[in-house]
């Protein structure tokens, strides 16, 4: 929160076909159908989340991310960190209020990693999905399939993590929560934070640039977890691998796949992190156990298979 | 529940493996049920491009696949992803099983 980033603001990712894509995000996992714009992208968002949307789904030929975008704390702050990411030497765009329905200016920027990322100020504030903000209830009746409550983070791949983690502490104000270094103290991972979650975004080493790994959803309890790994067998729906338990944040989790091949995590718990907390280390030596603490080993399609 | 599905011989020729597949399930999936391992498993969506397969001979159906694997000069040749051909008759293909990448732990 140091330079005024807040937390991911939204996610927009390609996918094949929109009907099924929405079958695996409305239905599975349970987020909530905002609105369709006229390009035919459509909006969702968990129940928790008090901004209109934070997902969008866009059909193309070729699945992965478009961009992911942080929220900011008013248009002051996205002014001054748009022209320091000007001068860190970022390419920059600015995306008119209304290109997305109900979200106001973006500010786009690339990566040393290849991805595209955006800050933003304004969105419209729908509030919680079918609970009162006044003497609200537990929990609104109608959600559907696991339930999710909110997108909390995505895990992206690409060459040169250490430029878009040193652009992300530097200029948004991130704080390296988790890493992995190797035998030679390189970081090939690391967890990074702008909150008091374990993590907001999570970067690792790998010699394609642009990659997406996942996009994440959070669950409140291990029992959902289950729950969603019941819907996911009844669904027949592809599963990469859980429920388990990660050594890095130590989340409980599980993984699977959209029908257009974009992996998806639902997870809870997990570990919490503070601005003056030293950054938790996982070695290589131990990276089995630092990404699936129960296995101990690691599966070649967690680490390659990506959009 | 008694439905009988035709089930399709899919030979894959260049491992001298073979495997039965319905037409309802995809050549991936049909492979995995069968407990092969002769194609390599991603994402089963036809996004990550893993299940490239080059089909010799034989009919099937097919859904939508990630542009970034396959163009239209691979789907001339017959190269498809596994995970998104549906057999609509028996079938001859070829798999390179890739070796994927692998980190620190090898």
């Amino acid at each position: 929160m140091k330079k005024g980033v807040m937390r991911p603001g939204h996610i927009q990712l390609r996918v094949l076909d929109m009907e099924e894509a929405l079958k695996h995000y409305r239905d599975l996992i349970g987020l909530i159908e905002v609105e369709r714009d006229p390009q035919g992208r459509v909006y969702l968002k968990g129940w928790t989340e008090v901004d209109k949307f934070s997902v969008v789904l866009r059909e193309a030929d070729e699945p992965g991310m478009d961009f992911v975008s942080y929220k900011v704390l008013d248009n002051e702050t996205l002014n001054k960190l748009h022209q320091e990411l000007i001068e860190y030497g970022c390419n920059t765009e600015e995306i008119p209020a209304g290109e997305l329905n109900g979200c106001g200016r973006r500010i786009r920027f690339d990566s040393p990693t290849g991805h595209m990322f955006e800050i933003f100020a304004e969105k419209e504030q729908t509030g919680k999905w079918g609970v009162s903000n006044v003497n609200p209830e537990a929990w609104p009746r109608g959600l559907k399939g696991m339930k999710a409550t909110r997108f909390d983070h995505c895990l992206l791949y690409g060459n040169n993590i250490a430029g878009t983690i040193d652009l992300f502490q530097k200029i948004l104000g991130f704080d390296l929560a988790e890493q992995v270094l190797d035998d030679e103290g390189t970081r090939i991972a690391g967890f990074l934070s702008v909150s008091m979650k374990a993590h907001d975004v999570a970067f690792i080493e790998h010699p394609e640039p642009g990659k997406f790994h996942h996009a994440s959803f959070f669950l409140n309890t291990w029992e959902d977890v289950l729950r969603a790994a019941d819907l996911i067998s009844m669904e027949d729906v592809s599963l990469d691998i859980g429920p388990t338990r990660h050594g890095l944040t130590h989340g409980k989790t599980i993984y699977f796949f959209d029908p257009s091949g974009n992996r998806s995590e639902v997870f809870c718990e997990g570990d919490y992190h503070y601005p003056d907390h030293e950054p938790v280390t996982w070695t290589t030596e131990e990276l089995g156990k630092a990404i699936f603490y129960h296995d101990r080993v690691l599966n070649d399609r967690f680490l390659t298979v990506l959009t | 529940m008694n439905q009988i599905t035709t089930k399709f011989q899919i030979q894959v020729i260049n491992q001298d493996q073979e495997f039965f597949c319905s037409s309802d399930n995809s050549l991936l999936v049909g492979m995995e049920r069968f407990n092969s391992g002769c194609i390599d498993v991603g994402c089963r969506g036809g996004g990550c491009g893993v299940c490239k397969i080059k089909v010799i001979e034989g009919e099937f159906t097919s859904k939508r696949m990630s542009k970034a694997h396959i163009s239209e000069e691979d789907l001339e040749q017959g190269i498809v992803l596994a995970c998104r051909i549906f057999p609509a008759s028996d079938m001859k293909i070829e798999a390179e099983l890739t070796q994927l990448p692998r980190v620190a732990n090898d």
